[in-house]
């Protein structure tokens, strides 16, 4: 066969550019290589049909461009939707959130601290007795880690390393003890079946999944009715319980224990990665049907400069998008920002023909816009969430981060950092799988009074809209604050843009010069080994990159692009 | 015997859109046994693996980067697949060759996988696929057929 070289998806290739002086980072410049701009599909279409498209934005948070594009229509159009509809979207952002974040810690970042090499070294004996002494979790017997022990041998005996390839095993970086790595990589499998279990959810609610189908402007699709063999019922909420009570046990019992133990070896990186230190929060989970910003269980808000004594409104019209280092032109001049509901995607690639060995940063050097709040970079995701909600003394927050922080012996400074980001995830996924189930009994509560409205159909005929109206989706999803901008004239979409968690995080520098969150958080750092820089990995990934909508960290041959220029 | 037809690509960015363009004309024109599933799997990695722990047989369509013409169709098994999908990404780097080796490492590998793929022209946001790549659309729906029906489970004209 002659040769073979893929073809990358939507996602694009983040790469990531760092200066080194002295060992440590000295400057960083984060930028995406592929084009991205499927927003242009969108315009002259039914408003209505929007969340068809954008949930194949990306391949994996479909059901999380449903929902902003789906608001955003709400929003332009006055709609509030019925309660049962709320639950239920609830209960499926709650369910993408913590599934993506477990995903994230064991088969993205636990890579980047665990080595995998070392556990084929493990005692199975003193393996079971680490497990047993952090978790209750029932999986912890000698001759389970000596099971998964040789079934990882026998794997990597075939040479197919697959997602275990391209890693740095055996980098000095790597700190965990042999055994404390055999559990982890126990539960990097028993994630694999987890995740597939509380997906399940989706696929109930969803009516199908992968790309769920009910969603709809004005409510849900899926009918509520408990004596339906078709709709949500009795038997579907006893099932939906099962998963979710199944989900929340293996978050306190297997991950949690786990995060509290690799953090315990990592806490030097509660000092490094801290990054540009705002955080914007959109705010989500409504907690009833109001429509109000006030009603989101997770709250809105900003905070600058670290300042938790402070958070400020969060007003989208503060909003803007620069390109003075992206590969877009606009119109009146590249180094003015525009808000989203004037946003442009003109491409204008100026960039080296690849190959190439760096960019030319001083000018565009990334496809990733750069937006900025009030001109300030913004942190965003689930630190920016725990954080903001954190500091507005938000009882639930406030305990589970006092908890974890307490646990690990550091002060609320120690979440300022890539160990603190990482934590943020685990803590917000404990929460929202204790919360899934009290909505899933709101829902069940509701059934029983006899409400089963799921949609509001008063503005679904476009005889009923303005002429033109201008609306914005948010939702809070796994990596961060996703916004949807629509603009309708005459019943068709006239612009849409979106603003996804990786564009705040990704981005490039703007005209101030002022750093990205990615790049800001890799200064400082110390890389022991320029050829292996495991560290811009644990950094880089702690933010979870979103592979599909802007970035992914691997070039053609499967390798990521790194490129560490030594002074 | 259970077998999978896995269309993958992304629907908005043209030729990309190939497999699952390829899928859904297959279940336009045939009805199929209880024992194969027809599936439009977009770009999702892992959110995929429960279904390859039911199949037995897998078959993949999807557009490849082959250095061929575009249009050119391809046929691939065995140690061929995971090469042809080295870079093909999804969920948190899970691409394609990364779902099959994990399900591998799970013991829930598929014992057949093969891939019908072709050369893709242009991928980038379209929702039309260019010519070449729209005329290879047939020859593989009826390339699928075959295969089946080489298992014992043909699909019949709806």
């Amino acid at each position: 066969m002659a040769n073979v070289d893929p073809i990358t998806r939507i996602e694009g290739h983040l790469r990531i550019e760092a200066q080194l002086e002295d060992g440590k980072i000295a400057n960083a410049w984060s930028s995406s290589t592929a084009f991205r701009g499927i927003e242009t599909i969108l315009k002259g279409r039914d408003p209505r049909d929007a969340h068809h498209f954008t949930q194949r934005f990306c391949g994996v948070c479909t059901t999380v461009h449903s929902m902003a594009s789906i608001r955003c229509v709400e929003d332009a159009l006055g709609i509030q939707i019925p309660d049962n509809a709320r639950l239920i979207r609830n209960l499926i952002m709650g369910v993408q959130n913590i599934q993506d974040h477990v995903i994230h810690f064991y088969h993205l970042h636990a890579l980047d601290w665990v080595d995998i090499t070392s556990a084929l070294k493990a005692d199975p004996t003193k393996t079971a007795q680490l497990a047993q002494s952090i978790s209750d979790w029932g999986k912890s017997s000698a001759t389970y880690f000596k099971g998964v022990q040789e079934r990882i041998a026998a794997f990597v005996g075939t040479g197919r390393l697959g997602p275990f390839a391209n890693a740095y095993w055996g980098h000095s970086a790597y700190r965990l003890p042999p055994e404390a790595n055999l559990m982890a990589v126990a539960h990097y499998l028993e994630a694999l079946e987890w995740q597939k279990d509380i997906i399940r959810v989706h696929a109930i609610l969803g009516s199908k999944n992968p790309h769920p189908q009910t969603f709809l402007v004005g409510g849900m699709a899926i009918p509520v009715d408990p004596n339906s063999q078709n709709a949500i019922n009795a038997d579907k909420v006893a099932l939906i319980r099962k998963l979710l009570r199944r989900a929340r046990v293996f978050v306190e019992q297997v991950y949690i224990p786990d995060l509290l133990a690799v953090a315990s070896f990592y806490k030097d990186w509660a000092g490094y990665g801290g990054g540009v230190g705002n955080f914007l929060s959109y705010g989500d989970f409504p907690m009833d049907n109001s429509g109000s910003v006030e009603s989101n269980w997770f709250p809105r808000g900003v905070i600058l400069n670290k300042d938790l004594a402070n958070v400020l409104e969060m007003d989208q019209a503060k909003i803007a998008e620069y390109v003075t280092h992206s590969w877009y032109s606009y119109s009146n001049g590249d180094d003015k920002g525009l808000h989203p509901y004037d946003g442009e995607t003109n491409h204008k690639y100026t960039g080296p023909r690849p190959p190439y060995e760096f960019l030319d940063t001083e000018a565009k050097y990334s496809w990733v816009k750069s937006p900025r709040y009030l001109d300030q970079p913004m942190e965003v995701g689930p630190l920016a969430r725990m954080v903001i909600a954190y500091a507005k003394g938000h009882p639930e927050v406030k305990q589970t981060v006092d908890f974890v922080l307490g646990k690990l012996q550091v002060g609320p400074e120690a979440l300022f950092s890539t160990l603190g980001r990482t934590a943020a995830r685990g803590i917000e996924t404990l929460l929202l799988a204790q919360k899934n189930e009290t909505w899933l009994d709101q829902l069940s509560d509701n059934m029983g009074r006899g409400i089963l409205e799921v949609h509001n159909g008063e503005k679904w005929d476009p005889s009923t809209w303005p002429k033109e109206a201008a609306g914005f989706g948010y939702h809070e999803a796994p990596r961060g604050a996703l916004g949807h901008w629509v603009r309708i004239e005459n019943g068709a979409i006239a612009n849409f843009q979106a603003v996804v968690p990786s564009t705040w995080n990704a981005g490039p520098r703007d005209p101030m010069g002022q750093m990205g969150p990615y790049e800001a958080a890799l200064i400082g750092t110390p890389i022991a080994d320029p050829e292996k820089p495991l560290e811009i990995l644990r950094t880089v990934h702690s933010f979870d990159p979103c592979l599909a909508c802007a970035v992914h960290l691997l070039d053609g041959s499967g390798s990521e692009i790194i490129k560490v220029r030594v002074l | 015997m259970k077998v999978l037809v896995l269309g993958l690509g992304n629907m908005l960015m043209g030729d990309d859109a190939f497999g699952g363009k390829v899928v859904s004309r297959l279940q336009e024109r045939y009805h199929f046994s209880e024992h194969v599933l027809l599936m439009d799997g977009g770009t999702l990695g892992l959110d995929l693996l429960p279904f390859l722990e039911d199949a037995d047989r897998l078959v993949i369509i999807d557009a490849l980067q082959m250095q061929a013409e575009p249009g050119r169709i391809f046929r691939l098994e065995g140690e061929e697949v995971p090469c042809a999908f080295a870079s093909k990404l999804s969920v948190h780097q899970m691409g394609v060759q990364d779902l099959l080796a994990v399900a591998e490492l799970q013991g829930n590998l598929p014992q057949e996988v093969v891939v019908w793929g072709v050369q893709a022209g242009t991928i980038e946001p379209a929702l039309e696929m260019s010519p070449e790549v729209t005329r290879a659309l047939e020859p593989v729906v009826e390339a699928v057929a075959t295969e089946l029906a080489g298992w014992g489970v043909a699909p019949v004209a709806a």
